[in-house]
């Protein structure tokens, strides 16, 4: 039997089923234990697991996620939570040049399974220092697995998959998505780390989108199958590791590639994927590689500036347009 | 020019402490200094590549602490970490093979001189980032009271990183959880080549902050074995004993300049002379006047000569690294894949 719950509900699923599985599964983090969260996502797991396993911290980013590092390396399994993605910029070193080379400065002798989640992107009208969608920025840095997923089931999935896997996660929730809904189904939930799913098949163009973007490229879809355009959507789900087979396989059957990405133009992860289809599908293409991107500025707050800036429905339509003709 | 700035006058205290533990100091403070003096001649040579930091002048701490630790507790160290990897019981060829970039280093060269790693000895790292590794040390000292395993948790650290955020994050989160950490500040006066009170708002840059954020805190003679021992004791068992975190601010000085060849020079002459006279070997002075037969300060001594010698050309005969070896253990996996 499915239900439909919404994605900050599969938020609080997802801890509770890892939790409940493995004693050495904490979650810390600020507001996480009796305010459930800015985002009311870990709501109801301090009851359930009480305040030595839901535990708040001070505003210490440095010190929630060393924590997370160190805990991780001696035997735990922490869920570290910043609660904003933007504040990474505040811990980077303890993610990009302490997490993420440790394993290998060692040669293998210290394991790091850890999960940070954090609240990612815009949508909200939070403006520039609330609003980044910065997971181009972990998937820049060798040593990081990087998770968004777009819907609460998948949320479940690859949560489950993150918090058993050996390595560090980045698990980027999508803020905009936490009040939208979907089916799952009961008992446990896990998926694998670098599966991207094909959510609609199509013959005349491939659309790569992740987490936020996915139900825009849908729209998309829907809205060129009037103007006789077969899209094919794909949603990433992890951009490390990366489901480069279902994507080559794609574009080899549409010849068309677009990417739709939240972030900021410059070095998004679409760059990425459109030159692996460059160098790997080159002869099968029919059309030019196009990225429907934020434009490469900080997000404004105001609501219509900010819907005028993030990938909407028509410019991915336009996009596909652009490499079909 | 700086102020030199010269060492408290020696103690004339005599701690209570047994032989055999005053033995095991100064094999310790001997076997350091052979391997940091042998250090700097290979790099000089160009067989240690990229950069070294050595803890010539200051080897009384890392003994001190690492002596009063139990076996299965953790250190975490800088990239100054040479002394305190060697002081938990890594073997010297181990870590001098590291240095040399050798198959036969302890992170089979992956790491190098400022990365030392020996999860077997409880040695969880050696940080080139200031102040990070603090931060760290919590999650481990967080996860041994967590796991009811009574290991406590040292993380050592110059002067320099008590002017960071980490730093002050790390010490207000170990006192909120009351975890069972030590933090060890080697206070050699200087950062890389500014002395630190020019930087610095308060006296003791480690310990006065310590005592804002209701840490136990205690000013020693870092060049002196024995006392760092025994403050580092108490620390420790009060740690073991849930008594929270501690900070041990210990004076001392390096000999030598901050990395690489370094000589130092920045340095005001007397304060250089007035620290080496008050050099940690002089441990050995004590020793005799307390009726110890020299014949055993002479046998360690000999020994560690012999095992430096050792190290160093077991290093130079040791293979390099198979190159596939740049390509192992990004991940869990003992892989570096990121696609399929
Ligand atoms: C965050 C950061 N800033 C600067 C440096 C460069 N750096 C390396 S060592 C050093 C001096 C540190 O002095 P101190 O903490 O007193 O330690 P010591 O080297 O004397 O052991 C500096 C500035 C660094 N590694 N990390």
């Amino acid at each position: 039997m499915a239900e439909l719950i919404t994605y900050r509900d599969a938020v609080k699923r997802a801890i509770a089923q890892e939790m409940r599985r493995d004693d050495s599964v904490y979650l810390i983090g600020e507001d996480v234990g009796d305010a459930g969260g800015v985002f009311k996502a870990t709501k109801g797991l301090l009851d359930e697991f009480g305040p030595v396993r839901v535990r708040d911290t001070p505003i210490s980013e440095e010190a929630i996620l060393g924590a997370a590092m160190g805990a991780a390396m001696t035997g735990l399994r922490p869920i570290a939570e910043i609660m904003f993605s933007d504040f990474l910029a505040t811990c980077w070193d303890l993610v990009a040049v302490e997490m993420a080379k440790t394993r290998y400065m060692t040669d293998g002798q210290v394991t790091l399974p850890l999960v940070i989640r954090t609240a990612n992107g815009g949508g909200l009208r939070f403006g520039a220092q609330h609003s980044q969608a910065v997971e181009n920025w972990a998937m820049a840095v060798p040593g990081l697995k990087v998770v968004a997923p777009s819907n609460p089931h998948d949320l479940i999935g690859l949560f489950a998959a993150a918090v058993r896997d050996d390595d560090p996660v980045l698990f980027f929730e999508q803020k905009s998505l936490y009040p939208t809904k979907g089916h799952v189904e009961e008992g446990e939930i896990v998926e694998e780390l670098g599966t991207a799913k094909i959510v609609r098949s199509g013959t005349d163009v491939t659309i790569v989108a992740l987490a936020s973007m996915v139900r825009r490229a849908e729209q998309a879809a829907d809205e060129l199958a009037e103007q006789g355009i077969s899209a094919e959507v794909i949603d990433l789900r992890s951009l490390v590791p990366l489901d480069a087979t279902t994507i080559i396989e794609s574009v080899v059957k549409t010849s068309r590639l677009v990417t739709v990405e939240e972030n900021p133009r410059l070095c998004g992860w679409g760059s990425e994927v459109v030159s692996l289809v460059a160098e790997e599908a080159f002869w099968h293409l029919d059309g030019p590689l196009t990225r429907v991107t934020t434009p490469h500025i900080p997000l404004p707050s105001a609501d219509a500036l900010e819907d005028e800036v993030l990938p909407s429905v028509q410019r991915i339509v336009d996009g596909c347009v652009k490499a079909v003709s | 020019m700086v102020q030199a700035r010269f060492p408290e006058p020696v103690s004339d205290e005599l701690l209570d402490i047994e032989d055999k533990t005053r033995l095991e100091l100064y094999r310790q403070v001997v076997r350091l200094r052979r391997f940091e003096e042998r250090a700097y001649r290979l790099f000089m040579d160009g067989l240690v590549k990229g950069t070294s930091h050595l803890s010539l002048g200051m080897e009384a701490i890392a003994a001190g602490v690492a002596t009063a630790m139990r076996e299965d507790d953790y250190t975490f160290c800088t990239y100054r970490g040479h002394a305190h990897t060697l002081a938990r019981g890594v073997p010297m060829d181990a870590v001098m093979g590291e240095l040399l970039g050798r198959q036969s280093g302890v992170c089979g060269g992956k790491g190098g001189s400022m990365h030392l790693t020996s999860v077997e000895h409880g040695v969880m790292g050696s940080y080139a980032i200031i102040g990070a590794h603090l931060v760290i040390a919590n999650g481990a000292a967080w996860s041994a009271s967590e796991r009811g395993t009574g290991q406590v948790t040292v993380a050592f650290f110059g002067d320099g990183a008590t002017n960071i955020g980490a730093f002050h994050e790390a010490l207000n989160f170990a006192k909120v959880w009351e975890l069972p950490i030590v933090f060890v500040c080697e206070n050699n006066l200087w950062m890389e080549y500014t002395p630190i009170d020019s930087v610095t708002a308060v006296e003791h840059p480690a310990a006065d902050r310590a005592s804002a954020y209701g840490l136990e805190s205690i000013i020693v003679d870092g060049n002196d074995p024995d006392a760092v021992y025994d403050v580092a004791s108490r620390a420790i068992g009060r740690a073991r004993s849930g008594g929270g975190p501690s900070m041990i601010e210990a004076k001392t000085y390096r000999h030598g300049g901050h990395s690489r060849a370094d000589p130092g020079t920045y340095r005001p002459e007397e304060e250089v002379e007035a620290w080496k006279a008050r050099d940690p070997l002089g441990y050995r002075d004590r020793l005799l006047a307390l009726g110890m037969d020299e014949a055993e300060l002479v046998a360690i001594e000999d020994e560690a000569d012999a095992d430096i010698d050792a190290a160093s050309e077991a290093a130079k005969a040791a293979p390099l690294p198979d190159l596939e070896a740049a390509y192992t253990n990004v991940w869990a996996d003992g892989g570096w894949s990121w696609r399929n």
